[in-house]
């Protein structure tokens, strides 16, 4: 068939009285121009959502004692960052799987992250060069002995449990935590300072958009899951969906949000593989549902389409099979 | 010179007789595919009056504003809408049209599947069309990470959890700010906008589809405006467009 045959199909004689004159092209100005209007008076009235980020400085200044717990975690490999497993460690603490099921574990180690060095060791020993009490202090540390480092961070831990905020400082009761204090007092003050943004920013090359170490260890911590709760944002507030201040959010989300508040994925370790998963085959089903005898009948059976279509089914009912010519786009 | 092209002209004629001419063929596939008169239609078939077509077409009108809501975002730089009034005017356009976009889609989607509208030959365009709203989620997605916000940190922060579950964390790393903006602002975009393309290329090659048990009358005017022959669905009969049967939704 070439293009004027076709043409002749279309818009020729063939086309008789069941077609009506229609204007894409107006149609598509006309919904830009709608749409646009719409658009700027949403834009203009209710602007957009932009908390802030939370920085490690402000979350040192504002909650310090979180801040040291978060690090002595860290520092003793009781963190779930240091537990987490692939992509970031060889551990298995955040690992997901359904039967033998695992796919977290098939890359590996890919984005490898060491907490204890990553978020407390290497920016102590940055710090060093020009603070002796800290340079001293990191010696002691790794002169002691792996079960001596170990129950000095168990007995700082505990400490932590009843640790009080007081001028910049964490204050915890005496105790014998070997070098721990001057270590932890040490990377507070470089976190407060705003130090610690731009160490765990660090890759050897000039420039850096990777947050993946900073964003790490503030999730490990408690105060940015404070935040997230009073903004509604946390998994069982149905935050998937919500978003900052009084915004639709992505609602779009709803069916994958609504998986995560019942059973059996909200009592499940493996909540996050179980909901992509029944929604991978939710999906693979809305793909496929031109060859699925129910799912593809069901228009037949709920008569949706007799409104879509009402006008016509209307009007070829009462006028013998001619539909007047009338249409949204003429 | 006259005696020379007259020596060369016979050969390359007949060289180009011997060789098939790949961009012709090419040209002549896409002109008896869709040809322009089926691709930008004056008339359609009468039941095309109806609202639900305009969900498709309003979704259409917000990505064209997403798109160039994002091309100055992009322009300017992802910090530009923090600090800026101007950009957190256009921050917001770009938040609202894609607010505008998924709700449209989404009545589109709807709206056609309770029009079964992947009969007769149509099950490619609604299977891009619903690709189309999954690739969607995840450009919004990234979008989300790529605020440099609070909702931006919390987002990745959680996500991470379920992408690594997936095993695709060890790719796709959504703390990495820099991946998931250049994915944002360039994959994203094209393989929507590429998708869109496709899904209006397919809707114009089948043409519009028939209501359901609609007459075998009205099925054939589809049929000459390019539908697949032999794709047809059972036969109906006029008896079956009834007052009785349209009844309800008259």
């Amino acid at each position: 068939m070439t293009g004027t045959s076709s043409s002749a199909a279309w818009s020729g004689a063939a086309v008789s009285r069941r077609t009506v004159p229609y204007d894409l092209v107006r149609e598509l100005v006309l919904a830009l121009i709608g749409s646009a209007a719409l658009i700027a008076i949403l834009a203009a009235v209710l602007s957009s959502p932009d908390v802030p980020p939370l920085t490690i400085q402000a979350w040192a200044q504002h909650d310090p004692v979180d801040f040291v717990t978060t690090a002595v975690d860290e520092l003793a490999g009781q963190s779930m960052s240091a537990a987490y497993g692939p992509p970031y460690t060889h551990g298995d603490g955040s690992v997901q799987s359904i039967g033998p099921f695992s796919p977290q574990t098939w890359a590996g180690v890919r984005i490898p992250v060491d907490p204890a060095r990553d978020f407390v060791l290497a920016p102590l020993s940055d710090a060093a060069p020009g603070n002796p009490t800290v340079g001293s202090a990191l010696a002691q540390y790794d002169a002691a002995s792996a079960s001596q480092q170990s129950a000095w961070l168990d007995a700082y831990s505990k400490a932590l449990g009843s640790a009080q905020a007081s001028d910049g400082h964490v204050v915890v009761a005496a105790g014998n935590y070997g070098p721990l204090p001057q270590m932890m007092d040490a990377l507070l003050a470089i976190a407060r300072t705003g130090g610690m943004d731009g160490l765990l920013l660090r890759s050897g090359r000039f420039y850096q958009t990777d947050f993946t170490r900073p964003l790490l260890f503030m999730g490990d911590g408690t105060y940015l899951a404070g935040l997230a709760q009073e903004a509604h944002l946390l998994g069982n507030q149905w935050g998937m969906m919500n978003e900052t201040g009084s915004y639709p959010g992505q609602s779009w989300l709803w069916l994958y949000t609504l998986l995560y508040q019942i059973p059996p994925f909200n009592t499940s370790a493996s909540a996050d593989l179980g909901v992509v998963v029944t929604m991978g085959v939710l999906t693979l089903l809305l793909i496929l549902v031109p060859y699925i005898p129910i799912l593809r009948d069901i228009p037949r059976w709920i008569p949706v389409h007799r409104l879509i279509w009402r006008r016509w089914y209307r009007e070829y009912a009462r006028g013998a099979g001619s539909p007047r010519a009338r249409s949204h786009g003429a | 010179m006259p005696a020379e092209v007259s020596q060369v002209r016979p050969r390359e004629t007949r060289a180009a007789r011997r060789r098939p001419n790949w961009t012709a063929a090419v040209r002549d596939r896409i002109a008896r595919a869709l040809p322009i008169e089926r691709l930008l239609p004056e008339r359609q078939p009468a039941y095309v009056g109806s609202w639900v077509y305009v969900f498709g077409v309003v979704a259409i009108a917000s990505l064209i504003w997403v798109v160039a809501s994002g091309v100055v975002l992009s322009f300017f730089g992802p910090g530009w809408w923090h600090i800026s009034r101007v950009g957190r005017f256009v921050n917001s356009i770009h938040f609202w049209a894609v607010q505008l976009f998924f709700v449209f889609t989404v009545l589109h989607l709807w709206g056609q599947y309770f029009a079964a509208s992947w009969r007769n030959g149509r099950a490619a365009t609604w299977m891009v069309g619903v690709v189309i709203f999954l690739v969607s989620l995840v450009a919004a997605f990234t979008g989300y990470l790529s605020q440099q916000n609070l909702d931006a940190q919390w987002i990745a922060v959680n996500a991470k959890d379920a992408v690594n579950a997936t095993g695709a964390g060890a790719f796709f790393n959504v703390l990495d700010f820099g991946q998931m903006y250049g994915v944002h602002v360039m994959l994203f975009p094209a393989l929507v906008v590429t998708l869109v393309a496709v899904h209006l290329i397919l809707v114009r090659m089948r043409g519009v589809v028939h209501p359901i048990d609609a007459p075998p009358e009205v099925a054939e005017v589809v049929e000459a405006a390019g539908e697949v022959p032999g794709a047809a669905e059972p036969a109906a009969t006029a008896a079956d467009i009834t007052p009785a049967a349209s009844g309800p939704a008259s």
